[in-house]
């Protein structure tokens, strides 16, 4: 028997607000620890939430752009539980009535239409962080940071409609390039910015009931999700296949022994104790904010990717790559293109040269490289081999040394001398002399083997240290090899 | 003991001159110092908080003569329940668990109530996380009714009540969640005030049950407890909670005159356990008001009957969220020994020994209501009917200007009576809880005695946020009669 698996995701999402969700403590990452902390999200005796408007534009956004309704009343919920870096002992989140509800994404991957539903989308605060090692005293003693405490947050949660690990972390991808495209998001997901979990169930296929599911936690990068889910896929068909029984229960993943390991069961499950949050009003948003906030959406990452394929000719693989690996890469690109008024050759540099360039130098962020390197800089580069006064092997050489300066190409060019050699007279007299240097090519050629062309070339392009310009040399020199026999 | 004197009477000589702040909080700390050791309404005396307030009242008025001419409070002595945070100040909320707690911000209220010029003396000793309705609660030991020391001065601002009904102050701060301030007035023989829910910024009070938490003030007479109020009411960008109203401007409202008012009298509600003397009280208040000028009209409010039930099923479920906190991680009591144990012994020995019987009887209440499975049939249930209750008021005030009921069914009883017995004590607030319930204002004012000279009260509840309906009956009422003149021995 053949099992399909069934998976839905839930992704927390951090809001790029500067300040708390219910107080105005600043939301930025790295201070030192416990600085970033008020009354309010330390839980301290009589202090009172207050809900921050932009959290709430941020949350209408993300509705919006996962073709959700807002809800044009939602509540704040209590959700119950005991933990140390929880200061109040509970969260304030929503609960039945989020703030949107009943989108879906789609998308086409290997020509075919994939579709998973939104369920729903609310408002929730962060907790604060444990910190279990660094400290001299770690082996009996955790600390916490409560820097993190009231960070604003969404989570996002699908329907069950996920059919592979691969769709996925598919899935995943897109919907981060969502999420840091309407700029409510930075996708970071090494410092814990997005984080993902995933409910997954396998059964018969065909079948239409679910099976049992397990809550896999910890999945935080599309490596880990996919491997996660593989992993857990296969367990859990290995159990059915054996007659065993899968085991409702909250899973982690380890990512470094590359297994899931069981955290809690069903029974361990808290019970969260909802209930509404006396502190806080309902939230009323009216169709006006609804429609203001829809109408100031930005071109959401499926658009641009269908645009970069009709309006600058890009292979398809070529615009996804541009919108989804890295958040903001597609700003650089597009700046890059506008600038040098080349988008294909802004698209192949950026692909090319800049992404093996930031991998080698392990540059992690788009906002990195743009301090190496504006768009700016860059376009006056494809500007040159645009207008053909460099050629591209001399245009590779530029890149590194204007990766490694900051000068700008032009002056890289002037200096070193690497301006393309597009003069008649100059390339003829290099090819005279290789021609005369290369006498067994030219016969094989003229033999009749004309795939020595090509080579005849290479030997051409080296003599003037690749600055020749290749479509002149290549005219030039047929035209005498052809004359002189 | 003369009359003492009222925070208007204070507050004109120390703007006038005629007196210097400092004198009349030195004389406040001298009656705290002689009186207080056998009441026992002060969990903390903030001598040197008050004194520096007032020589800095003093300096500015030396400096310029109109300089507190602004301020409705000028050197009043205030005592301010101890479930109110005061920045460098130990707020207890007369738990175990916060015995050592010093916030590191005030309360709203305690920063308008300085702003207005007031002086507070002390932090008054109240039931464990105001959860009570005689003051025997609180880790501390009880409060003593200055009418009868035998006796509780009720609760859960036992404190205030008492320290305003002996003298010690002219005013005080309450916060009234089931009664909590209307209550010990009546059992204190002063006047005591809810507002409405959202009138009064809870931002610093150490919350009980979110939704039922208001602070008010307790004063001898109507008008000093509209100035307060005046002070203390508007919306609070830290409490969202709060109305955007504009301030009320009470005092104004207080005009002697209630020819034509309505007054709505639940004559059905009378017959719960209600003590002969205090219905006697109850009905000759009637009398005197209609003597006033105002009419009499029969209302019915058929589902206060299940105020109680109710009560306690809301109350409790927000109060076991509520002291989720105490936890022993960050602040106030953690066991000792439990720093080396496992977290979830550390949890359970702080918890277990940080609070006390009656608190630990709600919270584990509280939790049952909200537990998966019982949600729907008691919180779920007890929320409907809360609004049913409501629009049973809002239906009696179509006929009616204010409702009055006695506020406590019984005078103050002994201490030690009844706290083996937790369900009778909950029916002590069988007349108050509703306002809680509702949101409505209301106010308790000193309407007899019982023979063995007890203080009674008269509870006036009114329309959400027309406090001006009920203060100015009751400002009537109290000019009609001497009753709020009474002091103790």
């Amino acid at each position: 028997m053949s099992y399909e698996p069934v998976i839905g995701l839930e992704i927390h999402a951090q809001l790029l607000t500067r300040s708390k969700i219910f107080c105005g403590c600043s939301t930025a990452f790295g201070a030192p620890p416990n600085t970033h902390v008020c009354p309010v999200c330390l839980g301290l005796p009589g202090a009172l939430p207050v809900l921050n408007r932009q959290a709430v534009d941020f949350a209408i956004r993300t509705g919006l752009a996962l073709g959700c309704r807002i809800q044009s009343r939602s509540i704040f919920a209590r959700k119950n539980y005991f933990y140390p870096d929880l200061p109040k002992g509970y969260q304030i989140s929503q609960y039945e009535l989020p703030v949107a509800v009943d989108g879906a994404l789609e998308w086409t991957s290997d020509g075919q239409t994939r579709r998973v539903g939104i369920t729903r989308v609310h408002m929730e605060e962060d907790a604060g962080k444990s910190l279990h090692e660094g400290f001299a005293d770690a082996a009996r003693r955790s600390y916490v940071d409560f820097n993190r405490s009231g960070v604003p947050l969404v989570e996002i949660v699908t329907e069950p409609d996920l059919r592979s690990a691969a769709d996925a972390a598919d899935f995943f991808e897109r919907l981060r390039a969502i999420l840091v495209r309407i700029g409510v998001n930075d996708g970071n997901m090494e410092e814990g910015s997005l984080r993902c979990d995933a409910n997954v169930s396998v059964r018969p296929a065909g079948a239409t009931t679910l099976g049992t599911k397990a809550e896999v936690k910890n999945l935080n990068s599309f490596r880990f999700l996919q491997k996660a889910l593989e992993y857990e896929i296969a367990r859990q068909t290995e159990l059915l296949e054996e007659g065993g029984t899968v085991t409702q229960e909250t899973r982690l993943w380890d990512a470094a022994a590359g297994v899931t390991v069981s955290m809690r069961s069903k029974e361990e499950a808290h019970d969260y104790r909802y209930f509404p949050e006396p502190d806080l009003p309902p939230l009323v948003i009216d169709d006006a904010r609804v429609e203001a906030t829809r109408a100031a959406l930005p071109e959401l990452p499926a658009a641009r990717e269908a645009r970069y394929v009709a309006e600058f000719g890009l292979p398809k693989t070529d615009a996804a790559t541009l919108v989804l690996r890295m958040p903001g890469l597609d700003d650089y690109f597009e700046a890059t293109a506008q600038a040098s008024g080349n988008p294909r050759e802004a698209a192949n540099t950026v692909l090319g040269l800049v992404r093996a360039r930031m991998n080698d130098e392990g540059i992690g962020s788009v906002d990195a490289l743009r301090a190496k390197l504006p768009e700016a800089r860059l376009a006056e580069l494809i500007g040159l081999v645009t207008r053909g006064e460099i050629s591209r092997p001399v245009a590779k050489d530029v890149f590194d040394r204007m990766f490694a300066s900051g000068e700008p190409a032009a002056a890289i060019v002037a200096r070193e001398g690497l301006a393309q050699i597009d003069d008649e007279a100059a390339i003829t007299a290099v090819i005279a002399r290789v021609l005369a240097e290369q006498e067994d090519a030219v016969a094989q050629y003229r033999g009749g083997r004309t795939a020595t062309f090509g080579f005849l070339v290479g030997q051409v392009m080296r003599a003037t240290g690749g600055k020749a310009n290749p479509k002149r040399v290549n005219a030039l020199l047929r035209q005498a090899l052809e004359a002189e026999s | 003991m003369s009359a003492p004197d009222t925070a208007a009477t204070l507050r004109d000589a120390v703007v006038s001159g005629a007196r210097s702040a400092e004198e009349v909080c030195r004389e406040a700390l001298d009656r705290l110092e002689r009186l207080d050791p056998a009441l026992h309404a002060f969990n903390t005396v903030t001598a040197e908080r008050a004194l520096a307030g007032a020589r800095d009242l003093d300096r500015r008025r030396a400096a310029s003569p109109r300089a507190l001419d602004s301020l409705p409070l000028a050197g009043v002595p205030v005592a301010v329940k101890d479930n109110l945070c005061t920045r460098g100040v130990r707020t207890t909320a007369s738990s175990r668990i916060l015995e050592h707690y010093v916030p590191p911000y005030d309360a709203t209220i305690v920063t308008r109530l300085e702003g207005a010029g007031a002086l507070i003396v002390g932090k008054t000793n109240c039931d464990e996380f105001a959860m009570g309705s005689s003051n025997e609660n609180s880790a501390f030991g009880p409060v003593h009714n200055p009418w009868d020391r035998t006796r509780t001065p009720g609760g859960s601002s036992g404190g205030s009540a008492a320290a305003v009904a002996a003298g010690i102050t002219p005013v005080a701060i309450g916060s009234d969640t089931g009664g909590s301030i209307r209550q010990p007035a009546a059992l204190c023989g002063i006047t005591g005030l809810k507002p409405s829910y959202g009138r009064v910024s809870r931002y610093g009070l150490i919350a009980f049950a979110s939704s039922l938490d208001q602070i008010g003030p307790f004063a001898r007479t109507a008008a000093d407890a509209a100035r307060l109020l005046d002070v203390m009411a508007g919306e609070d960008p830290r409490d969202a909670t709060t109305a955007a109203l504009p301030a009320p401007a009470l005092q104004g409202a207080l005009t002697g005159d209630v020819r034509g008012m309505r007054i709505g009298v639940p004559r059905r509600l009378l017959d719960q356990g209600l003590d002969p003397e205090v219905r006697e009280a109850f009905l000759a208040a009637l009398d005197v008001l209609r003597g006033r000028g105002t009419t009499l009209v029969d209302v019915e409010l058929p589902r206060a009957r299940y105020a109680i039930p109710v009560y306690y099923l809301v109350a409790t479920a927000e109060a076991s969220s509520n002291l989720a906190r105490y936890d022993g991680v960050r602040y106030g009591f953690r066991a000792p020994g439990t720093s080396d144990t496992d977290l979830r012994t550390m949890y359970c020995r702080t918890r277990d020994l940080g609070f006390g019987p009656e608190v630990k009887r709600r919270i584990i209440l509280g939790t049952y209501v909200l537990s998966a499975g019982y949600y729907d049939a008691y919180y779920l249930k007890a929320q409907q009917v809360r609004t049913l209750i409501r629009q049973d008021y809002d239906d009696a005030f179509t006929r009616t200007d204010v409702v009055a009921l006695p506020t406590s069914p019984v005078p103050a009883f002994r201490l030690g009576e009844r706290v083996d017995d937790p369900l009778q004590m909950y029916l002590n607030d069988v007349f108050t809880v509703s306002a809680n319930l509702t949101g409505l204002p209301a106010i308790s004012v000193p309407c007899g005695f019982t023979r063995g000279r007890l203080p009674i009260g008269l509870q006036l509840t009114g329309p959400g946020f027309d406090e001006a309906a009920i203060l100015r009956v009751a400002d009537a009422y109290e000019r009609e009669t001497g009753w709020w003149k009474e002091v103790p021995e």
